[in-house]
């Protein structure tokens, strides 16, 4: 093989405490090395051109560079060999910079361990084989998992780009947080007028098939090809059937069951549908507050349904979707502040969370969208808001800002003051974070026009005085103590990763962080994509952020999936694992150890069975590799011979 | 000039890292990124997972020569390949255990977990094992009763 | 055979908080604890040897537990919260710099004892139910508030004790004693502590409010576990009144005042009498 060395000085960056110079002399001495340079800038246009020319002029055969992490330029250099005729794969990087010239100042130390690098980068090449990617076909049908205001954007936007949209919702009906909120910062315009036409529209196209009151259970196979099992939970009602009349609830005896839509803020009956504008419109039994399916007696909805649609025999049905790629826009949950013991922890009716709120302002609320104390019913004279429930609190495991709160807490303010201008609202902030158009125009109308009290401080206390709550606390701008007497107290709940969103990150194969947001490919220029390929991130799920920002990356997302049905067929890794039949003993211990499920028994002519890769399955992790004991399979551009041959290099 | 360094210097301290690509060795950039001052003795190799770890790499590495085996994945839960590290985690300690049998210090080799964004993680874990190395001393090898070609066939499952 | 570990009275207990003291010593004798002092037990250090130089403040505390350690206890007891923090500092800091402490400590020192308060002893090693089952004289139809304080509960990772924004603790074992227990929101407000030497309005201040609340719901004692509290609350009511132009009489009894009473110890031998808010009403044999 003919192999060229070329040595970036990545300006002063690595030169400034690497010889290139001696480094590229170095290399010269090592086996098959033709030729060796150093360059300035080597992933520069010209730095390109002078790799594509020296391959031409030295009948290079495989190529090294010396330089930045692997990581960042792998794909760039790729290409440039690509370009002047070699096979991608014939090429190797040293990670000359991450790993030797910024994490010591040594210069000669820095220089051998450089050339070291090189030279098991050498070794490895002389290894390599031309490798080439495979062809398969785009099963050109997307999934979205969550119905909420992102989840909706993307099926539009799919479903209007000609897609077979599925879309699974957790919930009994689409809509997700945003249906709940009463109305939007900084317009104020009312949240279910905006959304609603949008969830009409989901279940109206007829490219969008929507399995609500379902969880994602498997997802097996890859981009272009998933294969996704649904579990449709039982509702106890024939969707086909029920026309969504009500006729039920108004008959249902059970009438304390929990009502999760409104928050636990009053109750519901044990069948029921979760609001009016609902999508889709169908009456749901809660299996456990129902008298007949936990006492056995009632019945009363079958006898009073006038379509015939209950079925208390109902179970979880398993259904199985094919697609080719998934939008992940399962939302968020909010912060369960009953770790603040001294908030109450819990204890105090008339202490509650912002969404509690929410519904308590929304004329299809609990309260028909009158501001009344969910303890007694009276109207309050004075409420207190405080800010960062949840949020930039590091003692509660929750550091970062929730980048809604200050906006929805100046919301909620304002409309208080329209539906009740003698209410006093107070606000207790650590600081106003209010980027955004418009964002910081609105909250300074909150606190000019409508004459909120901002108080900057943080409140340390809240106790029960009489039927009205003492909120303690410091002014840190008086530099006082501060005790306001309120009759509510809304808590700013900081937003944190839905229930459940660890597991289903788990069944996709994507990664989230500490706190369990889903994590992007790349936090700047690859902001919807993880780095699973075909699936796609949109809304909160990725992290907090906004209705108009969740719609952006809604759209986003659907973009990358229209991108990437644009074709008909996909480009495999090739660095996949390989069987050397020969050598195969059949044991399957590498069946067994695959995650992916990409390794089959495959019978030969003879009879024999051996094992098979698929390659378009295999992700390249080479779990099968080190466990196979004859070492039949390889995985290719990362063989054993391959990592011994550098370990060589270092040890020689 | 370089010929001088490359041959006058005392024997250099060589130790081999063997790095999952998505977190461990993204962990070694970061340190970079952020200029985490290290040792200079470690080489590191980048395999996909540290499920692709065969604990004969560990082995012969120390035998053909390098004084210290340091092998870094990401954190148990969180592997690329979902359960790839939970493999090499187990493989790993039963190495450790072995290694004693063919007569090398267990102390020259270690695993551990760094996440693509623990550069500090990282430059502690370098900067300990590499001083655990230097105290150690350069690999004496195998004991002698033991050669190189019987302690690899210990390993020989075939 | 008597559950035997090591007591640490510390100077409180010895001068003013003098009938804490008794009362601990006599409900332990009734529960069968045996109480041995640790011996030339030395001052914990308090709140000056911790701002004067940590590491020496410590060693000093952590005399009393080598001490204790070489009578072969692993359980220490003391009555006052501050000792108590004192004492589990010195282990804290023992942990963090062996050998400092070690050289400065000069006598043997393993850090494994264990210290609690007598709250603690009463809750956890105890235990609610026995208590319960012991009852001869409850304090049926007494109204008593449980007045924890700053740190008994407080800060949490170091008390490791009770929930630290709303203890529960006394509240369980005035329960246990027959008395009426509400729901008291200034359990672990600040009482003003060592102002009341310095800055005596701010205890003014803080107390007035502790006993405003407390009048409010009409409360027949505040039973607290702190020697500090206690004067601030007892000793200094008179100043409250004068200062918040009021007129409380609330009596401030301990803890272990009130359980031995409930237990049927002599009014004498827990030093009742010591309280300066007369508490006579509180006792007065209601059956």
């Amino acid at each position: 093989m003919r192999i060229g060395v070329f040595i970036c000085k990545c300006g002063t960056n690595i030169a400034k405490t690497v010889d290139t110079e001696a480094v590229a002399r170095k290399a010269l001495e090592y086996p098959d090395v033709v030729y060796a340079t150093d360059y300035m800038y080597t992933c520069s246009e010209p730095g390109q051109e002078e790799i594509r020319e020296a391959i031409t002029k030295h009948r290079l055969q495989g190529v090294v560079v010396a330089a930045c992490t692997p990581r960042m330029h792998e794909p760039t250099f790729r290409r440039a060999v690509e370009k002047a005729g070699l096979n991608r794969y014939m090429f190797e990087q040293a990670n000359i910079r991450e790993h030797v010239s910024w994490v010591n100042n040594d210069r000669e130390s820095n220089t051998l361990k450089a050339m070291d690098l090189v030279h098991m980068a050498v070794e490895k090449l002389r290894l390599n084989h031309p490798l080439f990617s495979s062809k398969v076909p785009i099963n050109k049908r997307v999934l979205v998992i969550g119905g909420g205001v992102a989840g909706i954007q993307a099926a539009l936007d799919c479903s209007e780009g000609g897609l077979d949209v599925v879309m699974v919702e957790r919930e009994a009906t689409i809509g997700g947080k945003m249906a709940k909120l009463d109305k939007t910062f900084p317009t104020i315009d009312c949240s279910s007028c905006i959304l609603g036409p949008k969830m009409v529209d989901i279940s109206q196209k007829e490219n969008i098939s929507l399995h609500a009151y379902s969880e994602i259970e498997s997802v097996s196979g890859y981009i272009g090809n998933f294969k996704v099992k649904i579990r449709k939970k039982a509702t106890y009602v024939d969707w086909n059937a029920c026309t969504g009349c009500g006729e039920c609830t108004q008959k249902c005896p059970s009438k304390k069951t929990h009502d999760k839509f409104n928050e636990g803020l009053g109750s519901t009956t044990a069948i029921n549908i979760p609001f009016p504008q609902a999508i889709p419109k169908r009456a749901r039994i809660n299996a456990e507050s129902c008298l007949y399916l936990t006492k056995g007696k009632c019945r009363k909805c079958e006898k009073v349904c006038p379509a015939d649609a209950i079925r208390f025999d109902m179970e979880d049905e398993i259904i199985t979707e094919e697609v080719g790629a998934i939008v992940v826009a399962t939302g968020y949950d909010m912060f369960d502040y009953s770790v603040y013991g001294e908030y109450g922890g819990g204890r105090y009716p008339d202490v509650i969370t912002s969404l509690q709120y929410e519904r308590i302002l929304s004329a299809s609320g609990p309260y028909g969208g009158h501001i009344v104390r969910p303890s007694d019913g009276r109207e309050p004279k004075d409420i207190v808001f405080l800010s960062c429930v949840g949020s930039r609190d590091a003692s509660v495991g929750r550091p970062y800002c929730s980048g809604v709160c200050c906006m929805y807490i100046a919301k909620q303010a304002i409309i208080t003051r329209d539906h009740l201008p003698d209410c006093n609202c107070y606000v207790s902030y650590m600081d106003i974070r209010s980027p955004g158009k418009n964002y910081d125009e609105f909250v300074r109308r909150a606190q000019e026009e409508y004459g909120i009290n901002y108080i900057r401080g943080r409140v340390g206390k809240i106790y029960p005085k009489g039927n009205r709550l003492i909120v303690q606390g410091v002014d840190t701008l008086m530099g006082v103590q501060m005790d306001i007497e309120a009759d509510l107290v809304v808590l700013a709940t900081g937003l944190e990763a839905s229930d459940g969103a660890r597991e289903l990150a788990e069944k996709l194969r994507i990664s989230y962080d500490q706190y369990g947001w889903y994590m992007e490919s790349h936090p700047k220029l690859r902001p919807v994509e993880t780095n699973t390929a075909g699936v796609y991130l949109a809304g909160v799920c990725q992290g907090p952020k906004d209705i108009p920002a969740s719609v952006a990356q809604g759209s986003a997302a659907a973009a990358k999936v229209l991108v990437l049905f644009s074709r008909d067929t996909i480009e495999t890794d090739p660095q996949v694992a390989f069987v050397n039949e020969r050598v195969c003993i059949s044991c399957g211990k590498c069946i067994e150890v695959c995650p992916f499920g990409a390794i089959q028994w495959k019978t030969l002519r003879d009879g024999s069975q051996k094992a098979e890769v698929l390659p378009t399955v295999c992700q390249g992790c080479g779990l099968c590799n080190a466990t196979c004991p004859p070492k039949a399979v390889q995985l290719q551009h990362c063989t054993d011979d391959q990592i011994l041959a550098e370990v060589n290099a270092v040890c020689e | 000039m370089i010929s001088e360094t490359g041959t006058q210097r005392e024997k250099e301290i060589k130790i081999i890292g063997f790095l999952c690509n998505w977190c461990s060795y993204g962990g070694a950039d970061t340190a970079g990124v952020c200029r985490f001052k290290q040792p200079t003795d470690l080489r590191i190799i980048r395999i996909p997972c540290t499920g692709r770890m065969d604990p004969l790499f560990v082995v012969k590495a120390l035998i053909y020569g390098a004084d210290g085996v340091l092998v870094s994945g990401c954190h148990p839960k969180d592997c690329h390949y979902a359960v790839g590290n939970l493999y090499a985690r187990r493989r790993m300690e039963l190495l450790k255990r072995f290694l004693p049998f063919i007569g090398i210090d267990t102390n020259r080799f270690r695993y551990t977990w760094v996440s693509a964004s623990e550069g500090q993680l990282w430059q502690q874990v370098v900067t300990e094992f590499s001083e655990e190395i230097h105290r150690l001393g350069p690999n004496a090898g195998l004991n002698e009763k033991m050669d190189a070609e019987t302690a690899l066939s210990l390993f020989n499952t075939k | 055979m008597p559950k035997r570990i090591a007591y640490y009275p510390g100077c409180s207990c010895e001068g003013m908080a003098n009938e804490y003291d008794q009362s601990t010593r006599a409900l332990c004798k009734v529960l069968n604890i045996d109480l041995v002092d640790i011996p030339d037990w030395n001052c914990c250090g308090s709140t000056p040897s911790n701002s004067y130089d940590p590491l020496l403040g410590a060693a000093l505390a952590g005399r009393n537990l080598a001490l204790a350690e070489a009578e072969g206890f692993d359980l220490v007891m003391t009555p006052c919260p501050s000792c108590l923090k004192s004492l589990k500092t010195a282990i804290k800091v023992y942990n963090d710099q062996k050998q400092d402490f070690a050289h400065l400590l000069n006598m043997p020192f393993s850090g494994k004892i264990k210290v609690i308060s007598v709250l603690q002893l009463l809750y956890e090693e105890v235990g609610v139910e026995k208590i319960k089952e012991r009852i001869k004289k409850p304090l049926t139809d007494k109204v008593i508030i449980p007045y924890y304080g700053c740190l008994l509960s407080r800060p949490p990772e170091f008390a490791e004790f009770d929930d630290p924004e709303n203890p529960v603790s006394m509240d369980e074992l005035l329960l246990a004693a027959g008395a009426k227990v509400p729901d008291f929101p200034y359990k672990t407000e600040c009482c003003g502590a060592a102002y009341g030497v310095t800055i005596n309005n701010i205890v003014g201040k803080l107390a007035g409010r502790i006993l405003d609340m407390a009048q409010s719901l009409k409360t027949d004692a505040v039973a607290v576990a702190c020697p500090l509290c206690q004067q601030n609350l007892d000793l200094r009511q008179s100043q409250v009144n004068r200062f918040c132009h009021r007129n409380f009489k609330i009596p401030v009894p301990y803890i272990t005042q009130l359980i031995g009473y409930a237990l049927g110890i002599d009014l004498k031998e827990l030093g009742i009498h010591k309280l300066f808010v007369n508490a006579d009403n509180l006792f007065k044999e209601t059956v």
